[in-house]
């Protein structure tokens, strides 16, 4: 049994300590956000924080995390508002199939709380690590830049 | 660098004292301001074959700031003696080099000496250019000013006192400049040759694999001995090559040209820019410098039958537990055997020379930054895993790797030096 | 519309109804025909239900691909039945539920299915209309239906949950029911419905998938199609950590975990002892070339007649082709089966649960009725990508745990090494330029291998061939769809004109359907072509179109796209002169010419020395006909542009002699953020009342047409076969 703090609550979990976070997430937190996309740190499907910090959860094992702090898709809304960038991707219609959505609004969200005045070239170079596949591009990049507002900055040009 | 700084001081003086002589040496005239010559005026093929001379010496890696661009120059070169900003070598006629002859460039590239008659600093390597034969440089000068004209001023050097007196360099032009071509050795192939001419100039592969004294000279008595650049460690490229398996000159030559042998490794730090560049160059001068280059390495151990792949697993899994369950769920899912990068014939880590030097300076460089290769193209990548793990974690993995794939002994302090890699600090 | 008088068609029906046999419907209107997939699964409970509480179902055999199909069709279904879309239920395909639709692809959904429960809806809601009528005591057309209810003139009312009673759905559609004279949810972009639960964590995909006592899952194959694994001792596997059981049957290999770790670190451990290619090797050539060395059968594409060419025309000739291309889904594929009652239930993000309920009973040898396929959302999929044949994982998998579910996922390199590629392909075109600068002749001659080897049979499946059974045939698609020469019939009215399409069945590496089939290929070659051919008649790429071009709705198309590029005041292309390259370039189809028009224009700058091409901004035209929902349009062809730049300029599946070597993303990478382009702007020609053009596959070909011309427009050099990579783009410039 280890201790994992996901989404500010502790969690008990009953896993070999090499186990990769992804795999913890979904089968025994049934946590949907992460996805499994390749398992090998090349398209950000499963991309969660830790301790602010958008990680590749298929390449963090369990015994790497010691006391720090995993946030997930489903953690982002607070007292049950809606949060920004999920707001955004929505108002946007930022989804064909959608696999790859919740991994880019993860790694969106570690930018948008480091800095919510991000150029539109910074925001390109650091949403380079999670692939689509579906071409949903522009949509998602409009959803970025419309959550920078919500969250009191805005993409430069 | 303080001995070298003493050293610098005193020889300094030293210097001045001789400057008047220096200067009646070396004083250069400038030569005369042209029209830039327009592209009809050179041949197409000479154009072609000049590009991929400059891939070869991988002229846009220093002459290109980060996002800035191609070739107009404004990178800072970090050296022990201050920050140098690289030119722009763009045909612009008032911040480029639009205005120089065909004399003037063949004047900086062997002497160092730019159209104006002012030293260059030897951050650029004419100390390797000079051996240039002139049918490449001839090249090279067609491909440069056919590109086209960027205006963009290299921002200010940043160098400590008294270096931004430009003659003192006329001094160093005296000990350390060999001035070229660079004659061919008899009873070598032609090919080894052409390569020797390549590696030896404009691909000045000695520049980062050679250690330099403190005037920041190569040691040409320990050429290719191994060196640090950027803080990264260049491996040795002679008989002291660390390798486990033979560098033969088609594994050199596949490592050149796709940043990936079978038998060793991906490239990684500088060296990926190089391969990278090396892709675009003409096969058969990669060819022939990987016969000169693996002719250099003739020697080293592993020219001696091949060791098999060393994997002590069970030894590593018992001196560093926390490592293995690190490397299992982070590394093992491409490097264990049955992973798919495995299945491709990729080598295993006991092969890569990273592992086996002294320094684990360019190991963890590539766990904490990753390999990229550039935007739309195939080529061995890796994600960085600087965010993912502590600084002592790191250094367990760094350690693991170093018990289960080599048989040298541990790297002290690896703690320390991920931190001081994370501050991007460099020996 | 020469149907029965509404009259007549709404006093008889109830009371016909019960009788009704299957012929009636026939007799009933000699002209009037029931949409395809209506005329298939005529009963109008098939399709819709409505219960007391008002509830409304809807039920179609199509599946929810991340195209946005479920929100189009509760729209069509909402508007005809004048309800609101929320009071709409749809379920999706699922061989025991819904009407079999076949296959969800070839942009065929809105066409068939949406077209399907149009008519479906307003036959209902004529028979509610009806019942209400008898309710009311007054004409059918004194009654007037919005909001969940009919309402009649003189105030009374009664909601379609209190008339259901009085319903029976389970009768046969009529053809030519009239709609409703107003749309009030067609034609709004309404938000998706499926989009929520994705942006939220919601469960959204099979791979999310948790029954109680489930198992995971993972198959053992070879590097790529075409390899094995090695034999080894699987007693050792059986005793690995975690690992709940091993199945294996002929050359079938799966393993089975509690945890789904354990289940991969097994396979790793399976995967280590090294793998051998049984069969013959691979050709040394590019394979568009090896391909071409292989039998082919000729099948004739089109014939446009016309006089022989002036003996005194300009003659023009040119050669595209394009690689194998992957689909490249982003999830691995997944299945989760559960074995019960000697029967198979799948939840499987397949494109066709009822081809693959056929398939999988002739792998598990059980009766079709044994095997029930639910389609769950997967990863987007482009076409025939692994869903079925891990469908069929699962199913093997699962029977050796009767009573526990199992959940197989296919890992990324498995993906990639076995999901079946898009052909590589060849165009050959010739033309005639007579003396007025208009075509006098044309020839389009396509060599490629198959582009459909969805399963029909075991055999169609891994797994099946794994199990000996026997390879399908592979058969060329026959025109107007065509396969490898869909879209070789140029929608130019060109005078002596011919196209052949040489087939060739042996397939040196896995290839289906990869979405658009040919026409990505054919729209390249022949949209590059007629630049090609103004640049010699010395004309406007577009004005030549144009001057070739009589269908209406594809001249307005290209006006829209002409305005808002504002393609007269573009940037004229740097070509052969020196400096950085700058371009613009068109290009134009109808797909299939029988789906959506769209034509598109790009302008692009390209680095000479890197050869890296950047795409400054995208403006398209769209005409599907009656858009349903215009924002759902714009989202495919959108995300059909960006999907096809990244085909264009990066892709190529690689090969050695042994196997596929585009094994992950870092051996076969796709369009990331910083290769977007900068912008992308679609413009929807809304045809009200018109019927739903299929807009999936609409934007492949003209978008890697465009590309084509504004580099040639920027550089002065053509490059015509894909990708045009940076390497290919400095090689054709020479330096
Ligand atoms: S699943 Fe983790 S990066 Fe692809
Ligand atoms: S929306 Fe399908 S992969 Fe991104």
């Amino acid at each position: 049994m280890i201790t994992l703090t996901v989404n500010g609550k502790p969690h008990e979990v009953d896993a070999d300590l090499d186990t990769p976070l992804l795999y913890v997430l979904r089968n025994d937190l049934a946590l949907n956000g992460a996805k499994f996309g390749c398992g090998l740190g090349q398209c950000g499907a499963c991309t969660v924080l830790v301790d602010g910090k958008p990680v590749f959860s298929c390449l963090v094992p369990l015994a790497a995390l010691g006391r720090r702090e995993v946030r997930t898709l489903e953690g982002l809304a607070a007292d049950g508002k809606p949060a920004p960038v999920p707001a955004a991707f929505e108002a946007e219609q930022a989804a064909q199939c959608g696999y790859c959505i919740a991994g880019m609004i993860m790694r969106a969200q570690a930018l948008l709380e480091r800095n919510n005045r991000p150029t539109e070239a910074e925001l390109r170079a650091h949403m380079a690590p999670n692939l689509c596949r579906c071409g949903t591009h522009m949509r998602i990049l409009a959803a970025v830049r419309r959550a920078a507002v919500a969250m009191g900055g805005g993409v430069q040009p | 660098m303080t001995r070298g700084r003493w050293l610098l001081a005193a020889s300094t003086l030293i210097l001045i004292a001789g400057l008047a002589f220096v200067a009646a040496e070396t004083w250069r005239a400038p030569l005369p301001a042209i029209v830039p010559p327009s592209a009809k005026e050179f041949d197409r093929a000479l154009i072609a074959r000049g590009g991929a001379l400059a891939d070869t010496g991988n002229c846009a890696g220093c002459h290109t700031a980060s996002g800035g661009r191609a070739l107009a120059g404004g990178r800072p070169l970090p050296t022990p003696f201050g920050t140098i900003h690289s030119t722009n070598i763009t045909p612009d006629v008032e911040t480029g080099i639009g205005a120089w002859s065909r004399e003037a460039f063949v004047r900086a590239m062997r002497e160092g000496i730019a159209r104006d008659g002012t030293h260059l600093y030897p951050a650029f390597p004419y100390d390797h250019f000079t051996n240039a034969t002139d049918r490449d440089l001839e090249a090279v000068y067609a491909y440069l000013l056919t590109r086209s004209a960027v205006s963009a001023r290299a921002p200010a050097n940043s160098l400590k006192w008294p270096l931004g007196f430009r003659p003192l360099i006329a001094g160093w032009n005296l000990l350390y400049l060999k001035k070229g071509p660079l004659a061919d050795q008899p009873g070598q192939s032609a090919e080894w040759n052409r390569g020797r001419n390549l590696v030896e100039g404009l691909a000045h592969c000695s520049d980062c694999h050679s250690p330099r004294n403190a005037w920041g000279a190569e040691k040409r008595e320990q050429a290719y001995d191994g060196a640090w650049i950027e803080g990264w460690y260049a491996p040795p490229l002679n008989a002291h090559s660390p390798a486990v398996r033979a560098w033969t000159a088609d594994e050199v030559f596949a490592y050149l040209r796709t940043g990936l042998s079978s038998q060793h490794a991906a490239a990684a730090g500088p060296m990926a820019g190089v391969t990278q560049s090396l892709a675009k160059a003409d096969d058969d001068d990669v060819r022939a410098m990987a016969v000169y280059v693996a002719s250099l390495m003739a020697a080293a151990p592993s020219a001696h039958p091949n060791r098999r792949a060393l994997d002590r697993e069970d030894i590593a899994d018992k001196e560093h537990p926390e490592g293995a369950m690190l490397f299992a769920g982070a590394c093992a899912v491409c490097h264990a055997p049955g992973a798919p990068m495995m299945q491709q014939g990729r080598p295993p880590l006991s092969w890569g020379t990273a592992l086996l030097v002294d320094a684990p300076h360019d190991t963890l460089h590539v766990i904490m930054e990753g390999l990229r290769p550039p935007a739309g193209r195939p080529g061995p990548a890796m994600p960085a895993f600087g965010d993912d793990f502590s600084d002592w974690q790191l250094a367990e993995i760094a350690a693991y790797l170093r018990a289960r794939y080599t048989k040298n002994p541990p790297w002290p302090d690896l703690v320390k030096t991920v931190g001081e890699l994370r501050r991007g600090g460099a020996p | 519309m020469t149907a029965p008088t509404r009259r007549h068609v709404l006093g008889g029906a109830l009371v016909v109804a019960f009788s009704l046999a299957r012929g009636a419907v026939a007799q009933h209107d000699d002209k009037g025909k029931l949409p395809v997939d209506l005329a298939k699964s005529p009963m109008l409970d098939s399709w819709i239900r409505i219960d007391a509480s008002g509830k409304i179902t809807v039920f179609t055999g199509k599946a929810e691909l991340g195209q946005g199909l479920k929100t189009a069709l509760i729209q069509v279904a909402a508007d005809e039945l004048a309800v609101a879309p929320e009071s709409i239920d749809l379920v999706t395909a699922d061989t025991a539920l819904t009407p079999d639709e076949g296959v969800t692809a070839g942009s065929h959904s809105m066409q068939d299915s949406g077209t399907a429960i149009l008519n479906a809806a307003a036959n209902v809601r004529a028979l509610l209309a009806e019942a209400a009528a008898w309710r009311f005591a007054m004409a059918a057309d004194q009654v007037e239906m919005h909001d969940g209810a009919a309402h009649s003139l003189n105030g009374q009312s009664a909601t379609y949950g209190e008339l259901a009673a009085s319903l029976d759905l389970h009768v046969e559609a009529k053809p030519n029911m009239p709609r409703r004279p107003k749309s009030t949810v067609i034609g709004q972009s309404l938000p998706r419905i499926d989009i929520p639960a994705k942006v939220s964590g919601g469960q959204a995909y099979v791979q999310d998938m948790r029954l109680p006592r489930m198992l995971h899952a993972r198959v053992a194959r070879g590097p790529s199609d075409g390899t094995r694994l090695k034999d080894q001792d699987l007693d050792v596997v059986r005793k690995l950590p975690g690992v709940e059981r091993v199945v294996q049957e002929a050359g079938f290999l799966a393993i089975l975990a509690e945890k789904e770790w354990h289940a991969v670190k097994a396979l790793q451990h399976v995967q280590a002892i090294g793998w051998i290619r049984p069969g013959d090797s691979l050709p040394t050539a590019d394979i568009r070339e090896a391909i071409r060395q292989l039998p082919a059968e000729d099948v004739p594409i089109f014939a446009y007649p016309g006089p022989p060419a002036p003996a005194d025309g300009t003659s023009v000739t040119a050669r595209y082709s394009r690689p194998c291309l992957m689909h490249g889904s982003i999830g691995p594929s997944c299945a989760v089966a559960l074995w019960e009652n000697d029967g198979v239930t799948v939840w499987t993000h397949s494109q066709g649960v009822g081809p693959l309920r056929r398939s999988l009973s002739g792998l598990l040898k059980l009766p079709a009725d044994k095997v029930r396929c639910i389609h769950v959302e997967g990863s987007g999929c482009y076409g025939h990508n692994g869903a079925d044949d891990v469908a069929a994982d699962a199913a093997l998998a699962a029977r050796a745990v009767p009573g526990r579910p199992v959940r197989l996922q296919w890992m990324r390199e498995q993906e990639h090494g076995w999901e079946p590629l898009g052909s590589a392909m060849t165009v050959e075109l010739q033309a005639t330029l007579a003396g007025d600068g208009k075509v006098a002749s044309w020839r389009h001659d396509v060599w490629s291998n198959g582009h459909n080897s969805r399963p029909q049979s075991g055999g169609g499946l891994l797994a099946g061939q794994e199990l000996g059974m026997p390879k399908q045939r592979m058969r060329p698609i026959p025109m107007p769809e065509g396969g490898g020469s869909r879209n070789g019939n140029p929608i130019y009215a060109l005078p002596n004109a011919t196209g052949v399409f040489h087939f060739i069945e042996q397939a040196p590496v896995r290839v289906s359907a990869l979405r658009g089939l040919g026409a990505q290929m054919n729209i390249f070659a022949i949209e590059s072509f007629m630049d090609e051919l103004a640049k010699a008649a010395g004309s406007d790429p577009v004005a030549f179109r144009l001057a070739h071009l009589q269908d209406e709705r594809a001249r307005d198309a290209i006006q829209t796209v002409v305005d808002r590029f504002g393609w007269a005041k573009r940037p004229r292309g740097t070509g052969g002169g020196g400096g950085n390259g700058r371009g613009c370039g068109f290009a134009f189809a109808r797909y299939k010419n029988l789906a959506a028009y769209c034509a598109i224009a790009l302008e692009i700058t390209i680095d000479r020395d890197s050869g890296v091409i950047a795409v400054e901004r995208v403006v398209a035209s769209v005409d599907s006909g009656e858009a349903v929902n215009p924002d759902g349009i714009r989202n495919q062809i959108e995300g059909g542009i960006v999907q096809s730049l990244s085909w264009t300029v990066n892709e190529a599946v690689g090969f050695d002699t042994h196997h596929r070597t585009s094994f992950d993303w870092s051996a076969y990478p796709i369009l990331r953020f910083p290769q977007a382009p900068k912008t992308v702007e679609v413009h929807v020609i809304d045809r009200p009342r018109q019927p739903f053009l299929g807009t999936g596959e609409a934007s492949q070909g003209p978008a890697s047409a465009a590309l084509g011309n504004a580099v040639a427009d920027a550089l002065g050099v053509r490059v015509r076969d894909m990708p045009l990579s940076p390497d290919r783009l400095k090689g054709a410039l020479g330096s």
